[in-house]
C-alpha cells in the first residue's frame, strides 16, 4: 500500500500529489505565512474548489486549507465500504432536537475535494422558481440571485464537470445538451422508469458527474458501484480531479491535514488571517481576504468560534443568523423485492430520476421533491434493515439474503428553513481543543406532509412494477444547507449575492451554507455554480477597486 | 436457511481483475482482526460475545465471523460515527455501561449473567432493550433504546456485512476495482458474479460459482 496519507501532509515542499498517477507529483507554488496572501479559502469541496481555481486563474495569490488528507484515488482507495469511511468527517458532533440528524457519510467529507470525493454524482439544476420561493411560491425566502444568470453558470459547471446526461431534459426551461451522453440504465433504474411510466410521470437518465467516455486523464465509468465510497478509477469528476488540479496549475497552494480553528480579526474589524493546526502545532497564515467554505456545520462553527470582544456573537453575525436556518433534505425511501434479479449494486446508484413533483404545485404542502433509483451496498443495506424495520437475529440474515432481488426508490426532498434548526457550539472539545458543533433539528408539519406524499407516490411506483414485501424507510435525511444565508439586506441575511459578508468586507462564505432554501434536488451543482459565479464577481470587484 | 449461492466465494476472486492491491491489503487486515479484546474487560467480552451471537446468529458448519473482535477494534481504535445523540455518552463508555446494565437486568430477571442464559431468555432481554423497557441505575441515564439502535445494532451488523463470508451468503460480488460490471440490466449476470441456485441455471451452480473468474 502507498504511504499513509493521514501520517503527514502530502502537499508540501513545492509539490502536491498527482491524482492521476501512482506515487506521482505535480509542482505546487508555496506562499509565506507572514506575507498576506490575497485569499485564504477554508475548505476545498464543491464551493472551495471552483473558487480556488477561479481566483488563481484570475491572478490572485491563494491558499486552500483542508482538514482532511490529499488522496491519490488510484492507490489510496480500496473497493470496500468500511475502509472508505476514511473519506467522511467522523469527528464527534452532538445531535439533538425532535429529529436529530445522522451525520457522517451522507452529509460530510474530510479530504481535499471535500464530500465530492464520495458524492453520488447527481448533478441537477434548481427549478427557476426556487430562487424566488417566497415571492413566487409563497414559502421560505427569496435568493438574491436571478435564475437566468444561474442558468448560465449551471451550463458552465456542467461543462467543467463533464456531466453525462440525456439529450433533452424533461422539466424546466431549455438547457443545452449535456457534454457527455447519458449512462445506460441498470436494473434498478429500469424499474424506476417502468414505474414512472405506469403512473404517467416523466423520468430521465440522471445527469451524473462521472464520464461516459474518456475525458483528459479520466477513463469512462466502469460501473463498479462504489461511487459513494470514492472512485478508484478517476471516472468521477470530483473536485479532487477537476478544479483542484486546475487551481494548482494556475498557482494556488493547497494545505492538506490543516484544520482551521479560528479567524483572526484586527482592531479595524477586518479579518487578518487564520489560525490553523498542521503537523502537531498551531500556525498562522496572514491574508487580505478569507473565504469560509466548510459546509453547513463547519462554516458556522468556525464563525462562531472566532468571536471576539468586538464580535461577541461570532463573525459576520450582526443579523444573529449565523448557524440558524439549518436545512437538511428528506431522504426517505420505499423498498421491495422483485422476482427478477436486479443486482442493484452495479453502476452508479441513482441512474434514473423523476423530478415530476418539483414541477407540479397542485399539492397541499410547500416545496418539492424528486426520487431516484437505489443501489445500497451491503453495509448501507443492513443499516436500512436495522434502522427502519428493527430487524436482528435470523430474521435479519434471511432478509439480507434477498439482496440481489431488492429494488428501491429514494427521495431528495425540500425541507423548509426554520430558525430553531441550528448549529451552536457545545462545551465538549475535539482533538484540536476546539468546541464541537451541536446540531439541533426538528421536522415541521410541512416537512412531514411532503415526506408522506413522497412515500405514497414511491410506493405506488413500486407496486406498479410488481414489487412485493414493500416497506418504508421513514427516517432518513441527507444533504445540508443554510446557517449563513445570502440575501438582499443585512438585517435578514449573512452574506450578499456575491457571498460577501455584510459585516466584514474581506470575509466571504461560499458553500451550501448560503442557501436561503434548499430545493428538492441534490445541491452540489448549485454550490459549484455559485462558487464559479463568486470567483467571477471577485475578479470584477477587484478590477474596479472594490475588494 | 438454505445456501442460496452454493460454492460462491468472494475470496476466490482475490487475484482477478476485480481486486487491486490496496483492496487485497485492506481485506487481509480485516480477516486478521485480533481475536483477543484490547478494549473490553473479560466480563464485558463474555457479555458482548453472547449479544453478538443473538444479534447475528451464525451457522455451526463454518468458522464464525468474529463479531466481538470487530466491536472491540472500533472501540480500541476510536473509529467514530461522526455524531452522537445528546443523551448518549461517548461510544466506548456507552458499550461498557450498556453491557453492565444488560448483565444487571439478566441477574434481576433470571438470577444469572447474560451469557449464561438460554437463547430465548437472551432474546427476551434484547427485545425489552429495543423497546426501551430496560431501566435501572446501571444505565446511568442512557436510554436503553438508543443504546440498542445506535450501538448494538449498527456496531455488530455492520461488521458482519463488511465480511466476505456475509457477501457470499447474500451473493454480493465484493470488491470491483479496477474491473466493474458490464451486464447492467434486469436478470443479467456477469460471469464473475454469484449464481443463485434457485434460478436454475442448470444443475452446475456450484461449478459456475467455483470457476473463480
Amino acid at each position: 500500500m502507498a504511504a499513509d496519507p493521514f501520517a503527514a501532509p502530502r502537499a508540501a515542499n513545492g509539490r502536491a500529489p498527482d491524482v492521476f498517477r501512482h506515487g506521482g507529483w505535480v509542482p505546487m507554488r508555496e506562499f509565506s505565512e507572514t506575507e498576506a496572501v490575497d485569499f485564504v479559502v477554508v475548505g476545498t469541496g464543491a464551493g472551495g474548489g471552483p473558487l480556488l481555481a477561479g481566483l488563481a486563474e484570475g491572478g490572485f495569490s491563494v491558499v486552500g486549507f483542508d482538514a482532511g488528507p490529499y488522496f491519490r484515488p488510484l492507490e489510496d482507495f480500496a473497493s470496500d465500504e468500511r475502509e472508505q469511511e476514511k473519506l467522511y468527517w467522523t469527528d464527534e458532533r452532538i445531535v439533538d432536537g425532535a429529529n436529530p440528524i445522522t451525520m457522517g457519510g451522507k452529509n460530510s467529507g474530510k479530504a481535499v475535494g471535500g464530500s465530492t470525493v464520495h458524492f453520488a454524482m447527481v448533478s441537477l439544476r434548481f427549478r427557476p422558481d426556487w430562487f424566488k420561493s417566497r415571492s413566487v411560491l409563497g414559502y421560505g425566502a427569496d435568493w438574491p440571485l436571478d435564475w437566468r444568470e444561474m442558468w448560465d453558470y449551471y451550463t458552465k459547471a456542467e461543462k467543467a464537470l463533464s456531466i453525462s446526461g440525456p439529450l433533452r431534459y424533461p422539466w424546466g426551461p431549455k438547457r443545452p445538451r449535456y457534454p457527455y451522453r447519458a449512462h445506460e440504465l441498470n436494473g434498478a433504474a429500469e424499474l424506476l422508469a417502468r414505474g414512472a411510466e405506469a403512473m404517467g410521470l416523466k423520468w430521465t437518465p440522471t445527469p451524473l458527474a462521472t464520464v461516459s467516455a474518456p475525458h483528459g486523464k479520466s477513463p469512462p465509468c466502469v460501473y463498479r458501484g462504489f461511487c459513494r465510497f470514492g472512485c478508484s478509477t478517476n471516472a468521477k469528476q470530483s473536485q479532487l480531479v477537476t478544479f483542484i488540479p486546475r487551481a494548482l496549475r494556475a498557482g494556488a497552494e493547497i494545505r492538506d491535514l490543516a484544520m482551521v480553528g479560528r479567524i483572526e480579526t484586527g482592531p479595524d474589524g477586518r479579518a487578518t488571517g487564520v489560525h490553523y493546526h498542521r503537523e502537531g502545532s498551531w500556525r498562522f497564515q496572514k491574508a487580505r481576504n478569507i473565504v469560509v467554505a466548510g459546509y453547513a456545520i463547519e462554516t458556522p462553527r468556525l464563525l462562531l468560534a472566532s468571536a471576539t470582544d468586538k464580535y461577541p456573537d461570532g463573525l459576520a453575525n450582526s443579523s444573529g443568523l449565523v448557524g440558524k436556518n439549518l436545512m437538511t433534505q428528506s431522504n426517505q425511501a420505499v423498498f421491495g423485492v422483485m422476482e427478477q434479479e436486479v443486482r442493484w449494486n452495479k453502476g452508479p446508484p441513482s441512474l434514473a430520476i423523476t423530478e415530476h413533483w418539483n414541477y407540479d404545485d397542485r399539492k397541499d404542502f410547500a416545496g418539492g421533491y424528486c426520487w431516484m433509483a437505489q443501489g445500497p451496498l451491503p453495509v448501507e443495506w443492513v443499516a436500512v434493515q436495522t434502522s427502519s424495520r428493527g430487524l436482528w437475529g435470523l430474521a435479519l440474515r434471511e432478509e439480507m439474503e434477498k439482496y440481489n432481488h431488492q429494488v428501491g426508490l429514494k427521495m431528495v426532498g425540500e425541507m423548509l428553513p426554520d430558525e430553531r434548526n441550528r448549529v451552536t457550539l457545545a462545551d465538549e472539545k475535539d482533538r484540536y481543543g476546539l468546541r464541537v458543533a451541536r446540531v439541533t433539528y426538528g421536522w415541521g408539519d410541512n416537512d412531514k406532509a411532503l415526506i408522506q406524499h413522497a412515500l405514497g407516490q414511491m410506493q405506488m411506483s413500486l407496486e406498479a412494477v410488481g414489487a412485493t414485501n414493500i416497506f418504508r424507510q421513514e427516517d432518513d435525511t441527507n444533504h445540508l444547507a443554510g446557517t449563513a444565508r445570502m440575501g438582499a439586506v443585512p438585517a435578514t441575511s449573512v452574506v450578499s449575492s456575491d457571498c460577501r459578508s455584510w459585516d466584514i468586507p474581506n470575509l466571504w462564505i461560499c458553500d451550501g451554507s448560503v442557501f436561503p432554501t434548499t430545493g428538492g434536488v441534490n445541491p452540489s451543482l448549485t454550490i459549484t455554480s455559485i462558487a464559479m459565479r463568486t470567483a467571477d464577481r471577485i475578479r470584477a470587484l477587484a478590477a474596479r477597486g472594490d475588494l | 436457511m438454505t445456501d442460496r449461492y452454493p460454492g460462491y466465494d468472494v475470496l476466490a476472486r482475490r487475484w482477478t481483475e476485480s481486486w487491486n492491491e490496496t483492496t487485497r491489503q485492506v481485506i487481509d487486515q480485516r480477516l486478521a482482526v485480533p481475536r483477543e479484546p484490547r478494549f473490553f474487560s473479560a466480563t464485558e467480552w463474555r457479555t458482548l460475545s453472547a449479544v453478538c451471537d443473538r444479534i447475528v446468529p451464525q451457522p455451526k458448519d463454518r468458522p464464525p465471523v468474529p463479531l466481538p473482535a470487530y466491536v472491540d477494534q472500533k472501540m480500541a481504535d476510536g473509529l467514530l460515527d461522526g455524531y452522537r445523540y445528546a443523551q448518549m455518552p461517548p461510544q466506548g463508555e456507552a458499550w461498557q455501561r450498556g453491557l453492565a446494565a444488560l448483565d444487571a437486568a439478566a441477574k434481576e430477571a433470571h438470577g444469572g449473567p447474560f451469557h449464561g442464559l438460554s437463547a430465548e431468555q437472551q432474546d427476551g432481554l434484547l427485545r425489552r432493550m429495543q423497546q426501551g423497557n430496560l431501566i435501572g441505575k446501571a444505565w446511568g441515564g442512557m436510554p436503553c433504546k438508543l443504546f440498542f439502535e445506535h450501538r448494538v445494532l449498527p456496531d455488530i451488523t455492520h461488521a458482519y456485512y463488511a465480511h466476505p463470508i456475509a457477501w457470499n451468503e447474500i451473493g454480493f460480488g465484493g470488491p470491483a476495482s479496477p474491473r466493474g460490471y458490464v451486464r447492467m440490466g434486469l436478470d443479467r449476470r456477469d460471469p464473475w458474479e454469484a449464481v443463485e441456485a434457485a434460478l436454475g441455471e442448470g444443475t452446475d451452480t456450484r461449478r459456475k460459482n467455483n470457476h473463480g473468474g
